[in-house]
């Protein structure tokens, strides 16, 4: 009994660790400080500063770059991946496994890594710097997640599935477009949701590639380049603060989306 | 069988252009860091890099911190996270509050990084090693846990049974079952800890007030500097981390599902 307290005391205590930042950062968004203190009461100063502050056209400016490179990318990403992930799926074993191979090198390498080969290689040849370098790299290191969530799916299908179609009368195209690919949707839908958060979500690779000169801004550089020099303002915690519970509510959503969907298939809704 | 082959060679088709997409885009930036690492700045061949790197006193600073700051932060996240996973697999909740670990990992590690800063400076402490160190504690225990978790709760709960039929303790238990079967998880837990760690860029100057650097960051300084060369073999370096890890991983984990992100 003793112990059982002990370990939930534990998992209790690490946890609170965990959400300690997270929750005072929320907390004194209602303070209008930046030192924590409710010196003026509880407030919503900061919040309205989001919009009235000087730096207001400059932030929306970066959360707009930030979702129009994050779509292109992930949308992009989420195309070529599937395509890509039918083909390879087709490949002779030792290619396959060869180009799944060199997939996977993005995700197991360091991104500050993936990040300056790139901009040796953009430099290299002389890309035009700005939103073409960085959706380039976003796609390149979105893709290999879609093809990795589509691929599961692929290896589920029964081939037969594909060639009843085509016994029926379906062209190829046909047969691609109404039987193969309505039939890994949900590995496409995963993957995409995959690479739009992780492109949404980069800080390095986009700050490395970004290029000094263009002033482009995505949200995460933002917040870096005006964080790291003065510190936070009172208007980062109110904009942190809407980020962390819109983050935490999806993040919570779609798990218990989730559980909900193999909650139902177990009881034999599906399949 | 024989049939069949007309369509999938068919479909190969829709494979190629990504071959050459990654052939351009993922193989042609590592093989020009690898090119980088012999030119010098005027773009003739010389082994002038490597000797800079390897009797420069600051780059094996660096690397020493790295080293010094990822082996600690490894075995601080292991001491906290072994416990968690091993408690939180005992328990049918275990998933949800595994979710409860994760989540905020989803914060992009900036603002979590800021939001620690902002507390430690709020509470007068000084910045610095300390700070860093739980900096990188608190950013990457969740991938601790994550690996951790799934390979205890894998362990079928009948050998743990047959280990106390034929006498063994709790200790024993624990000692002889229970952590050599969940070795693949320990080395995971590890390389996705100590890598990350290493070659993590702005979290330890953001919370040492740029009074430490890490590899990662000093990669990027040595680029910005113009200084390709060695930036070039710092990264060939950090390569050859990632690598040895991978290996180490796929070596000890050959019949686990491959690493999965969710």
């Amino acid at each position: 009994m003793v112990k059982k307290i002990l370990e939930k005391a534990y998992i209790f205590i690490i946890l609170a660790l965990l959400y300690l930042p997270i929750i005072v950062i929320i907390v004194y968004s209602f303070s209008n400080s930046s030192n924590f203190s409710f010196a003026e009461g509880f407030t919503f100063e900061a919040y309205k500063s989001i919009f009235t502050s000087s730096k207001s056209s400059a932030l929306l400016d970066a959360i707009l770059n930030s979702l129009f490179i994050a779509i292109v990318s992930s949308v992009v990403a989420t195309i070529l991946g599937t395509f890509s992930t039918i083909g390879i799926y087709a490949f002779r074993r030792r290619f396959k496994r060869a180009v799944l191979d060199v997939n996977q090198f993005p995700i197991i390498n360091s991104e500050i890594v993936v990040a300056v080969s790139f901009m040796v290689f953009f430099s290299t040849f002389a890309f035009p710097e700005g939103y073409l370098r960085l959706i380039i790299a976003h796609i390149t290191f979105c893709t290999p997640y879609v093809v990795l969530s589509i691929l599961p799916k692929l290896e589920s299908m029964d081939p037969n599935i594909y060639e009843a179609a085509l016994d029926l009368g379906a062209t190829r195209t046909q047969a691609l477009f109404k039987v193969e690919i309505p039939y890994i949707a949900p590995g496409i839908i995963s993957g995409f949701v995959l690479a739009f958060t992780l492109s949404l979500d980069d800080f390095i690779i986009t700050q490395i590639n970004k290029g000094a000169a263009t002033g482009i801004n995505t949200l995460s550089t933002y917040i870096y380049s005006d964080a790291r020099v003065q510190g936070l303002e009172p208007f980062w915690y109110a904009i942190f603060s809407i980020i962390i519970v819109i983050v935490v509510a999806l993040v919570l959503t779609i798990n218990l989306y989730k559980v909900r969907k193999q909650k139902k298939m177990l009881k034999g809704g599906e399949l | 069988m024989k049939k069949i082959k007309p369509f999938f060679l068919s479909k190969k088709v829709f494979g190629y252009p990504y071959v050459l997409f990654m052939l351009i885009f993922v193989i042609m930036p590592l093989v020009l860091i690898l090119v980088n690492a012999f030119l010098d700045t005027d773009g003739y061949l010389t082994l002038e890099n490597f000797k800079t790197f390897f009797t420069e006193k600051s780059s094996l600073v660096v690397l020493g911190n790295s080293l010094l700051v990822g082996l600690i932060t490894t075995v601080i996240c292991l001491l906290i996270g072994y416990p968690v996973a091993y408690i939180l697999s005992k328990y049918s909740s275990g998933k949800i509050l595994v979710l409860l670990f994760i989540l905020p990992m989803w914060v992009n590690f900036l603002i979590r990084t800021l939001a620690t800063k902002a507390v430690f400076v709020a509470m007068g402490v000084e910045l610095g090693m300390g700070t860093v160190i739980f900096g990188m504690v608190y950013n990457y225990l969740p991938f601790m846990i994550l690996p951790l978790h799934t390979v205890i709760s894998s362990i079928d709960k009948s050998y743990i049974e047959a280990a106390e039929d034929l006498g063994a303790d709790k200790s024993n238990v624990f000692l002889k079952t229970i952590l050599p079967l969940s070795v693949s998880g320990i080395i995971s837990g590890i390389t996705m800890v100590f890598i990350p760690t290493i070659s993590t860029y702005a979290i330890s100057q953001l919370l040492s007030n740029g009074t430490i650097f890490l590899f990662g960051d000093s990669i990027q300084m040595k680029f910005e500097q113009g200084l390709y060369g060695v930036g070039s073999i710092m990264s060939i370096v950090m390569l050859i981390f990632v690598l040895i890890s991978n290996f180490l991983m796929n070596k000890f984990s050959n019949n686990m599902q491959r690493r999965t992100i969710w």
